[in-house]
């Protein structure tokens, strides 16, 4: 293999790397506040939550068609297989953001007769939480695969652990959510947000130490990656980190002042989590079956997207930047363009 | 994956591109219409324009946000229903969706917060600035997924070697062989969509006198759209329908309903033609003008279908009766649009009611004739996904019978129910008009039954007051 074919890959992994994380945490904010709809039932309460991300909502939702179409781009045969293998969960995500998405706008416009989107923003939100929660569960169980494509069955990935991992994520996202209000807004909103965050806190240490045994338990190829001499020594700080992290948060939930401080540590709890599944899967792209070189598209395919990307992304991380710091501060009621 | 499993995942996936399409194709228009409105307000400081602007803003978050979803549907049933397509295609597909992703999605996406919630919180000039952002990011999103369209009709620029398409050329994959007719085609059709549209508001608040002045300005505007694409439209069409006799002329075959290729073609007006007795039963035509036209000489000859093996050919059916619809409508725009003109001319305009009433029902005339042409071209493209390269058959992906049985009863029963909502949620924010206040609190019949909560009541008259 030449440098050109060694390198394009790995560099297309890091690009979907990157995506995919800011997917995770830009949109995990998002579907958090749709969650905490389940918890708060006063309409002008709830129009404040949703106003706190409706401006952006639409660009963090873009992260994951740069996931799916990236992922088509540069590694076509993992998208193939990923697609077909965790048919039912990524369906079911997508009908379920169908509900999320359409109900920021419907919402406004069903006044005073809300109610249904109500429950679309909220369960919408939940389902797609929990479904994505269980394509990265599914993932990491491995899928089966016989010469690029997926040859395993349409509930291969029904198990107790892609269906914990989805649990996971719901209460991950949550924190992010809860986070994310307490740094938008103020008064009692921001009360009710820092009460549910320490328990959401609380929760998501819970089901991080649970998925970090479970994991290694279920994938032999992963406990060998992490427990064996000098690894262990050498990834220990993850753990740590994840510690410290937590107790951050916490203390930026129990200490009113620096209300940035918990949304800051909630997501340096995820991009651990993520460091953490690295290490656990790297090279893999269809983790124990497919490879980053394996899955990879022709050189020419991904040198002809890489051009466009590294000149765009600045440009599209740019102006994201600016519309966030154009809609900065606390956002209370009566705002809105409705 | 057995055939029946193809044919569910084939009628899955035709049923969510085909309600998808709606979206961008109104709001790609309507993006161009918003900016536009901002910039005459801009230039001419009249208050109207931007009220306009503003009402029409909402109507576009709704249909953006239906678009969005819709869309991103798709992005996965590249996956879900077609791994063979990924796999032999990808290396070509997905770089050119790739780019409609960086280059045009986050574009739209993002600004869409400023165009929405920046009327007081930026500068105006910011404000329209994100506007014509906006507008730029739906064109150039159907600039590249065109590009890719076009591509798995008239492929060129890539080669194949072990069964997957490799690219040669990027600059022969963009600019495909029907890439330049298809886009001027489709470009053309969405702002004729939103033009019809927004005539057709305008055209129902005048008839019932509301909102005079801004109903004028609709009028003006969809109407010179018209009178001017219409006609335009029809060129820019034959000449895609030429482009298609060169590279697919199977599908022109199926469009016209000619069988015999060694005799000059009628134009079939109508008929019902048989696939198993390769005839048209009940046929009324006009002979040698088909020839005329596609040959531009009343004795040329083009192939049939008899020139093509059945397994060769697409589905007659829905090619010859979708390709009808299309023209017949395009044919009632470019009438709408010449008669509107004339009376224009005339300055009898806004006294027409004869002209003007029916002109309220013709909202739907785009979109129908959209569907139908995507109808006709993707149809016409079958037995192949990429022409010539990748039948359908082979690129389906290895999910069950039962797994796309059941995703597809979904989907049907959640796009039917979601989407039919989000038009009449449109209709409801048409009926209320481009007030000053957004919410009328008074007026609206349907407070009656709820009355208002305090806080329901304070949020409301914020909002109000924010207007």
């Amino acid at each position: 293999m030449d440098i050109v074919s060694y390198m394009l890959p790995l560099v297309w992994a890091a690009i979907l790397a990157v995506a995919v994380t800011l997917y995770v945490i830009l949109d995990g904010f998002g579907l958090g506040l749709g969650i905490l709809f389940h918890f708060e039932r006063r309409e002008g309460q709830r129009d404040v939550i949703m106003n706190t991300i409706a401006p952006f909502w639409d660009g963090n939702q873009t992260w994951l068609v740069l996931g799916g179409g990236g992922l088509l781009a540069a590694f076509p045969k993992a998208y193939g297989v990923i697609m077909s293998g965790l048919y039912i969960p990524i369906i079911v995500m997508l009908l379920a953001l169908v509900f999320r998405g359409v109900a920021f706008e419907f919402r406004w416009v069903a006044k005073p007769r809300q109610e249904f989107w109500d429950l679309a923003f909220s369960w919408g939100a939940l389902v797609a939480a929990f479904s994505q929660g269980v394509v990265l569960g599914g993932l990491l169980q491995g899928l089966a695969v016989q010469g690029d494509r997926f040859a395993g069955g349409t509930f291969d990935w029904l198990t107790p652990f892609a269906l914990f991992c989805g649990v996971g994520l719901v209460v991950g996202y949550a924190l992010l959510g809860t986070t994310w209000l307490i740094y938008k807004t103020d008064g009692e909103l921001q009360d009710w947000a820092r009460n549910l965050a320490k328990i959401a806190l609380l929760l998501v240490v819970a089901a991080t130490a649970i998925i970090s045994l479970w994991t290694p338990l279920t994938v032999p190829r992963i406990a060998e990656r992490w427990f064996t001499w000098p690894d262990i020594a050498l990834f220990a700080p993850v753990p740590l980190l994840v510690i410290y992290a937590a107790w951050r948060c916490w203390h930026g939930i129990e200490n009113i002042g620096n209300d940035a401080e918990p949304f800051i540590a909630a997501v340096a709890l995820f991009l651990l989590g993520f460091v953490g599944l690295l290490i656990s899967n790297v090279p893999y792209l269809v983790p124990a079956s497919m490879t980053v070189w394996e899955a990879a598209a022709a050189p020419g395919s991904q040198l002809f997207m890489l051009v466009g990307t590294l000149l765009l992304l600045p440009i599209i991380l740019g102006y994201t930047i600016f519309v966030y710091w154009t809609f900065r501060g606390k956002v209370r009621a009566g705002e809105g363009y409705h | 994956m057995d055939m029946d499993a193809v044919l569910l995942a084939r009628i899955q996936f035709a049923f969510t591109i085909t309600f998808h399409i709606i979206f961008p194709s109104f709001s790609i228009g309507l993006a161009a219409f918003i900016a536009t409105l901002l910039v005459r307000w801009r230039m001419t400081g009249k208050e109207h324009f931007r009220k306009l602007a503003r009402f029409w803003t909402k109507i576009f978050a709704v249909s953006f946000a239906m678009g969005v979803v819709s869309g991103i549907v798709l992005s996965y049933q590249f996956g879900t229903n077609w791994a063979g397509f990924s796999t032999v295609a990808g290396n070509i597909v997905g770089p050119l969706m790739g780019y409609e992703v960086l280059m045009a999605f986050f574009l739209e996406a993002t600004f869409l917060g400023i165009m929405l919630f920046g009327w007081e919180r930026v500068s105006p000039n910011l404000h329209v600035a994100s506007a014509i952002l906006v507008a730029l990011g739906t064109s150039m999103s159907a600039f590249w997924i065109l590009a890719a369209n076009s591509w798995m009709q008239t492929p060129d620029g890539f080669e194949m070697r072990n069964g997957i398409a490799y690219p040669v050329s990027w600059f022969h994959i963009i600019f495909n062989p029907s890439f330049p007719y298809r886009f001027a085609h489709m470009f053309t059709a969405a702002y004729l969509t939103t033009s019809v549209v927004v005539l057709a508001v305008g055209a129902r608040y005048l008839v019932t006198n509301r909102f005079i002045e801004e109903s004028k300005t609709m009028i003006r505007m969809g109407l010179g759209m018209v009178a001017v694409l219409a006609p335009l439209q029809l060129f820019i069409g034959d000449q895609h329908g030429l482009n298609t006799a060169e590279y697919q002329p199977v599908k022109l075959a199926a469009m016209e309903a000619h069988w015999d290729g060694s005799k000059p073609a009628e134009l079939v007006l109508f008929a019902w033609p048989d696939a198993k007795a390769e005839t048209n039963h009940l046929e009324i035509g006009i002979p040698h003008l088909g020839s005329l036209i596609i040959t531009h000489n009343p004795d040329g000859l083009f192939k049939g279908l008899k020139d093509f093996k059945p397994d060769e050919r697409p589905a007659l059916l829905p090619i010859f009766f979708a390709f009808r619809v299309m023209v017949g409508i395009g044919l009632l725009l470019i009438a709408i649009g010449l008669t509107g003109a004339y009376l224009w001319w005339r300055g009898m305009l806004f006294n027409a009611t004869w002209y003007l009433k029916p002109l309220t029902y013709a909202w739907p005339l785009g979109f129908v004739a959209i569907i139908s042409g995507w109808w006709v071209t993707e149809t016409g493209r079958q037995p192949y996904l990429v022409y010539g390269i990748l039948k359908t058959v082979d690129a389906a992906s290895p999910v069950s019978f039962g797994a796309v049985l059941t995703t597809l009863i979904l989907f049907v029963i959640i796009y039917t129910s979601v989407f039919s909502i989000g038009i009449l949620y449109i209709n409801r924010l048409i009926e209320k008009g481009p007030q000053g206040k957004a919410i009328a609190v008074d007026g609206n019949p349907s407070l009656g039954a709820h009355p208002l909560t305090a806080a329901q009541g304070a949020t409301r008259s914020a909002l109000g007051s924010e207007e």
